[in-house]
């Protein structure tokens, strides 16, 4: 249902306006038709926006964190998540929550937390909090949400060592979603440049290249991960296993890649403008990178986007086996590490509430890569 | 073809050639042999093993000798069915592999038959049903089993098992059996433990097959012969199973090529939440414990099983769409 058809159906044919319609639209670049095409498919924005806002999230998580992600509380130890409540004794209240009160039973030595309902104590936003530097560098203690000083929020409860679930999982967001762009980056490059070698000259290097591709492919990804994870040397330093896991993760996704690139090169290269551009004398590198690749980006934009959740979901998956990335690095996965059992799980089920920001950012993405598939081929119907 | 047979079945040497080489490198990647970590864990308990005595074990091993041709030596091994010995448990690992592999696989199977039943039918019902609030609804569910990591269903599928039924699902046989001899009962046994890692892998699975049985019958029912065969007044659904189901189902089969390697992976997986006794806990040990025949026979056959797994995908499209088979006689 392109923007073409409902114009034609919306307006009588006898109005001076539908053939103008008409005309912007015969009119439009293409960039133009994939954004009308895009924005029929609600879905598809919506999930653009909880994307766009996730991304924030990471951004600024500093500053939306009420606490910072290692400070530890023994008053708080795997303390259940407060709820915000609008009503106390019985009258409407600006949002606040009570306050958790520790019992420690003297035999079994189990905690349990009582809501202390004498003292509510109300949400602040841009409160004065544990201070933290801004991007690691500017100091700052404002945060956006929080209680009165002394205080701690836990809105998705504690960990064993008292430290809010919330934050960690904020400041987690920012390796487990920057881990999937950075993996696809060098999927693209790899994928770009091997591909396009490999669609352009055809002939020996294009068998010899598609051989190697399918002896990868064939290898199944998940123990082919766990091998390469267990290479990793115990001793190195958390940025050297970030950057190894996206190699590790973006070393299958580029075949993928590079079987899109390979085709679609394979197609257009035989077009009149191609040759065109041979004749004139333009290096192939640049024939390639200026005349082919601009004909097929917005199905690199779509394998890309769907390529994305896979590699979250990945890390995720390793980090969880304690095979990816370790703490004191914080990622949803490693976050995940603490809900590995029956045991954990019964008691203290908030410590799964990694996984939803898992499932809804791999659901979001699915859905823009949807929406995005569809608008890729303004053309069709 | 018997001839396109035969080469696919040539084609597959070098494949597996190549594969071989590339997990020989993965499991010589980490720092330090098997010895290494024998000693550290030595020093760990107390113990040390004097110089004499390391070097006879290397030379036992065969680690002394040089890389190409330690691979050489182990290439020549598993063409005679010899997978070399396991390290860390002593024993030669043809005897620890081939069960746990078949376990695998037998999962992998069960669960693809069961996506395929499940998946298929939903497919063409969304299709048919298109936009209608059942289309949406299948659809939803397709996509949020679709991001929903599996070991994560294993958690809560164990989690009410244990709260509800009282019993934990882990493991594939129940204790009595565990190392009992294969025999009928067994077998049965096996069955009434194996439903929970194929409900667990199909979930996955099947949301990803209904979305392209659904995309593939939605494209074929616009086809001008649908149009035709209603026209002359065949009923709807041998319409619909005799032409457009048929065709829209044959890149299916070819989904049989990547299924399996994903229900392999996702099977390693869930089996080390669910501790079963199939190739992934052991394989991790292996990896972790730098015992590099067993782990490198385990990512070797694994590898060899994807390939395979494409050659009968491969044969089977040709079998089944026609159009196929004739292009390659014209070739």
């Amino acid at each position: 249902m392109s923007a073409a058809a409902d114009g034609k159906q919306g307006r009588s044919p006898f109005s001076s306006e539908a053939p103008q319609a008409d005309e912007k639209l015969y009119l439009a670049s293409q960039w133009k038709l994939m954004r009308l095409k895009f924005r029929d498919h609600k879905l598809a924005v919506f999930a653009l926006y909880v994307v766009i806002a996730l991304y924030c999230m990471t951004v600024l998580c500093e500053f939306l964190a009420p606490s910072t992600p290692n400070t530890r509380d023994a008053k708080h130890s795997f303390a259940k998540p407060q709820r915000i409540r609008l009503f106390h004794e019985g009258r409407l209240r600006r949002p606040f929550i009570y306050p958790l009160e520790q019992h420690i039973d003297d035999e079994t030595l189990a905690r349990t937390y009582t809501n202390d309902t004498s003292r509510p104590l109300p949400i602040r936003l841009f409160v004065q909090g544990a201070p933290y530097r801004m991007w690691g560098l500017i100091p700052m203690k404002r945060h956006l949400i929080g209680l009165d000083e002394g205080e701690r929020l836990y809105l998705m409860g504690a960990d064993r060592l008292g430290r809010d679930l919330f934050s960690r999982i904020l400041y987690g967001s920012r390796i487990s979603l920057s881990i999937g762009l950075v993996g696809v980056g060098i999927s693209l490059i790899l994928g770009v440049i091997v591909g396009g070698i490999s669609g352009y000259y055809g002939g020996l290097i294009d068998n010899l290249i598609q051989r190697f591709i399918e002896v990868l492919r064939s290898f199944p990804t998940i123990p082919l991960w766990l091998a390469l994870s267990a290479a990793m040397p115990a001793t190195w330093s958390q940025l050297e296993v970030y950057f190894c896991m996206t190699v590790i993760l973006a070393l299958i996704g580029w075949t993928g890649l590079a079987r899109v690139v390979r085709g679609k090169i394979l197609a257009l290269r035989e077009e009149d403008y191609a040759m065109a551009a041979r004749v004139a004398g333009v290096t192939e590198f640049s024939i390639i990178m200026r005349h082919l690749i601009p004909g097929f980006v917005s199905h690199l934009i779509v394998t890309i986007t769907l390529a994305i959740p896979g590699m979250v979901m990945a890390e995720t998956s390793l980090s969880f086996l304690r095979l990816g990335l370790r703490s004191p690095t914080i990622s949803w996965g490693v976050l995940l590490q603490d809900a590995q059992n029956i045991r954990a799980v019964n008691l203290y089920p908030w410590l799964l509430l990694p996984v939803v920001f898992v499932i809804v950012t791999v659901l979001m993405f699915n859905f823009l890569g949807d929406g995005l598939r569809d608008a890729a081929d303004p053309y069709s119907h | 073809m018997i001839t396109f047979i035969i080469r696919r079945l040539l084609i597959m040497i070098p494949t597996l050639l190549c594969i071989s080489i590339i997990t020989f490198c993965i499991i010589q990647l980490p720092p330090g042999d098997y010895l290494t970590t024998y000693m550290a864990n030595l020093a760990q308990t107390g113990e040390s093993a004097s110089q004499t005595e390391i070097e006879s074990l290397r030379v036992q091993y065969g680690l002394d000798k040089a890389l190409h041709v330690q691979y050489l030596k182990w290439l020549w091994g598993i063409l005679h069915g010899d997978f070399g010995q396991s390290f860390s448990q002593n024993k030669p690992v043809s005897e620890l592999i081939w069960e746990r592999l078949a376990l695998t696989v037998t999962i992998s199977l069960i669960t693809l038959v069961c996506t395929w039943i499940i998946a298929i039918p939903i497919g063409i019902y969304s299709a048919t049903h298109q936009y209608k609030l059942s289309d949406y609804v299948f659809t939803f569910l397709g996509f949020i089993g679709m991001s929903t990591p599996g070991f994560l269903l294993a958690l809560l599928l164990m989690t009410l098992s244990y709260n509800y039924l009282g019993t934990t699902p882990g493991g594939l046989f129940s204790d009595e059996f565990i190392s009992a001899p294969w025999s009928l009962d067994k077998i049965v046994d096996l069955l009434k433990h194996i439903w929970v890692p194929v409900v667990i892998l199909s979930v996955a699975g099947t949301a990803g097959l209904v979305r392209m049985v659904r995309a593939n019958l939605l494209d074929q029912l616009e086809m001008p012969y649908v149009v035709t065969a209603r026209a002359k007044g065949l009923t709807e659904i041998r319409l619909l199973l005799k032409y457009p189901v048929r065709v829209a189902i044959n890149p299916i089969v070819s989904t049989l090529g990547w299924m399996l390697p994903q229900l392999v992976s996702g099977s390693v997986i869930v089996a080390m939440v669910l501790n079963l006794p199939t190739t992934g806990p052991l394989l991790l040990r292996a990896l972790m414990e730098q015992d590099m025949f067993l782990a490198g026979s385990f990512i070797m056959m694994l590898s060899a099983l994807t390939v395979i797994g494409t050659l009968i995908s491969d044969i089977l499209l040709a079998w089944v769409d026609p159009r196929i088979r004739f292009e390659r006689q014209q070739s």
